[in-house]
């Protein structure tokens, strides 16, 4: 298990190698040269050359790289043009809040995605079988910012029973030892403060779970139809088990494989999707910040963030591989 | 040799999507409309032709398409023009009417006027983006596959690269260099497409290698380009082109996205969809029609393109072979 985390980050040494790179030359690329994308209306004789310096835009190309491979050795990724803070300072302060939104939109897709596939599976035909087809369907053609849009007018808006936007109530007066304002709450034992902060997660928890729900209803109820007519099931029933028994031991766990890969690479579209959501629900985490850098033209904050995403998608799919292990007792022993 | 002159296996994984038609040598094109048996494309349109949600699916792209390609004749209002402009108040953005059916927006804009533009605009983006990422996703599989080696495995380690970075931040990234116009929309969303289509492509190219039938063309001394180009390539691309329908959902989607974010460039008051949704934003309390339009719009719209790439997986899928 050990063998197999060590080399699948050391794994991840050249990937980011070659993103490093792409980046690099990403930023000069950039229309009309690095110091005028940047500056754009800031555009000061004194600007340009400070940004020239900073990037040694008049030595070669690989003194440039080295340079800023250095930085980002040293967890340099530049400053914010628009905050003037240091980017890994901008993500750090943000990643709590995408992350409790991520965790909330995952726990509502599982939570619903599993139930509906199995029994989807179990009663082919039935009236859940057709839902299930017609929520994988909403998933994959209802752009999320949409649904956001629907969920906002409805029960924000019109019924109020959720609040529309932000993190916390304003009036809310409360500490936040570690930025995750749920958990917060739930340790400074500020109780009104954390349910505050977990109603506001609510709806756009939904509109960004709406696709993983799609994709992991429609895995779960694929591979519970392959699983439950497997030969060891057959068996196991004729054993006399216990519905119970075979339902948890094994049909689920067996069909569940292949559902937690595929739940392990929905990360990647719930890191796109939280850009779009946070921007409609104004939710400050990185999505809404890099919205918002999209928008200023802030390419450092851009360069950076990709960079420190792809990281955290390299790293829950490097979870998600080990995890097969305790599901899969044949795979431990390959590993 | 063919697939077609074996007993039908049901449920086999193993047997060629495609019917290999020209391994006959008597001049059957390489689509695979075979005129002796009947090859997979002929076999898939049939059951496509029995198949509900596939006619469906046909019929709102249809539609959708007729719309587009007709908007200067049914748009009572050009894209830019905005001829309720002195109507609107700071709090109030006049409804459906007579003169506009759907109402006015914001900017004084006829928002059925708008979505018909729109659906142009979308199309336009959404189509070009895919045949743009799927030509550049062959030639990038086709390389891979085709020299194998070094060159495959530099192909596949830029397919990774590009595949980890999120999709939307890449085409995001992408919009940023290609400056804000509609045409770098196009192409962030095309590049975003190529690691998906080159994967694809390579891994059914190298799945069909082992056949018999290519064994069969290689010993008949054909050369290695005409095994690759009318044997291997006609029967890897299947899957290839469900990808691409389906896709052509996901490009429409993508593109409202990146227009929503402001990266397609133009006034706010641009005729498309995901524009029409920017602007929306500020009004949903006072008129959320102005967002829930544009919104089923874009969706009805990729219903339509996954309803007929699903079913056409499905009639590709040799599992799903019927006997006549």
């Amino acid at each position: 298990m050990l063998r197999l985390v060590v080399q699948r980050l050391l794994l991840l040494i050249p990937l980011l190698l070659g993103l490093s790179v792409l980046l690099f030359a990403w930023v000069r690329a950039l229309p009309g040269g690095p110091v005028t994308a940047m500056l754009g209306e800031r555009y000061t004789p004194e600007a340009a050359a400070a940004i020239e310096a900073e990037m040694g835009l008049d030595q070669p190309v690989w003194v440039q790289y080295g340079k800023y491979l250095g930085q980002l050795l040293q967890g340099d990724l530049g400053t914010s043009l628009r905050t003037g803070r240091p980017v890994v300072e901008e993500f750090l302060v943000r990643f709590p809040a995408t992350m409790e939104l991520t965790v909330v939109a995952l726990v509502f897709a599982i939570g619903i995605g599993i139930p509906l596939g199995y029994v989807a599976a179990r009663r082919a035909g039935s009236v859940v079988d057709h839902a299930s087809v017609v929520v994988s369907l909403v998933g994959v053609t209802v752009p999320v910012f949409f649904l956001a849009f629907i969920l906002k007018y409805l029960f924000a808006v019109e019924l109020g029973w959720f609040p529309s936007a932000g993190r916390q109530s304003t009036t809310m007066v409360a500490t936040h030892p570690t930025n995750f304002y749920v958990l917060d709450g739930l340790l400074t034992a500020e109780w009104d403060a954390a349910w505050d902060a977990l109603v506001h997660l609510v709806l756009p928890g939904i509109a960004l779970g709406s696709i993983p729900l799609a994709i992991v209803a429609r895995m779960t109820r694929a591979a519970v139809s392959e699983v439950q007519n497997a030969d060891y099931v057959r068996t196991a029933r004729a054993k006399g088990i216990t519905a119970a028994r075979l339902r948890g031991d094994h049909i689920l766990r067996n069909a569940m494989l292949p559902v937690l890969t595929t739940i392990g690479l929905q990360v990647g579209l719930l890191l796109s999707g939280a850009v779009l959501t946070e921007t409609v629900f104004a939710f400050s985490g990185i999505g809404s910040f890099l919205a918002q850098a999209v928008f200023n033209a802030d390419y450092p904050v851009l360069q950076g963030f990709v960079l420190l995403i792809a990281v955290v998608y390299a790293l829950v799919n490097l979870i998600v591989d080990v995890s097969y292990g305790l599901i899969d007792p044949r795979l431990r022993r390959q590993q | 040799m063919s697939a077609n002159e074996l007993p039908p296996i049901d449920g086999a994984p193993t047997a060629p999507l495609h019917a290999p038609a020209s391994i006959h040598g008597d001049g059957t094109d390489p689509a695979g409309r075979d005129t002796a048996g009947e090859g997979v494309w002929a076999r898939a349109w049939r059951t496509l032709r029995k198949n509900p949600v596939a006619i469906a699916g046909f019929v709102i792209v249809a539609l959708f398409l007729l719309v587009a390609l007709l908007a200067p004749l049914l748009a009572p209002f050009g894209p830019h023009e905005l001829p309720g402009r002195g109507e609107i108040r700071p709090t109030q953005i006049p409804g459906p009417s007579a003169d506009y059916p759907l109402g006015l927006d914001r900017y004084g804009g006829d928002v059925l006027s708008k979505l018909i533009w729109g659906a142009r605009a979308s199309l336009l983006v959404g189509v070009l983006s895919t045949l743009l990422g799927l030509a550049g996703g062959v030639l990038l599989g086709l390389v891979a596959g085709w020299f194998g080696g070094w060159v495959d495995v530099s192909a596949m380690r830029l397919v990774d690269l590009m595949l980890s970075v999120p999709s939307l931040l890449l085409a995001v990234s992408i919009a940023a260099i290609a400056g804000q116009t509609p045409w770098s929309v196009i192409v962030a969303i095309a590049v975003v497409q190529v690691p998906i289509f080159a994967r694809l492509l390579r891994g059914s190219m190298l799945a069909q290698r082992g056949q018999d039938y290519v064994l069969a063309a290689s010993a008949l001394g054909l050369t290695r380009r005409s095994v690759t180009m009318s044997h291997v390539l006609p029967n890897s691309v299947g899957p290839v082109i469900v990808q691409a329908t389906l896709t052509l959902a996901t490009a429409v989607i993508e593109a409202a996205a990146l227009s929503f974010l402001g990266l397609g460039g133009g006034e706010p008051s641009t005729a498309e969809w995901g524009r029409m949704l920017t602007a929306a934003q500020q009004e949903l309390a006072v008129a959320p029609r102005l967002a829930i339009l544009p919104g089923i719009c874009i969706a009805i719209t990729a219903l339509g393109f996954t309803l007929v790439g699903e079913s056409l997986r499905e009639a590709l899928d040799p599992r799903n072979r019927t006997r006549r």
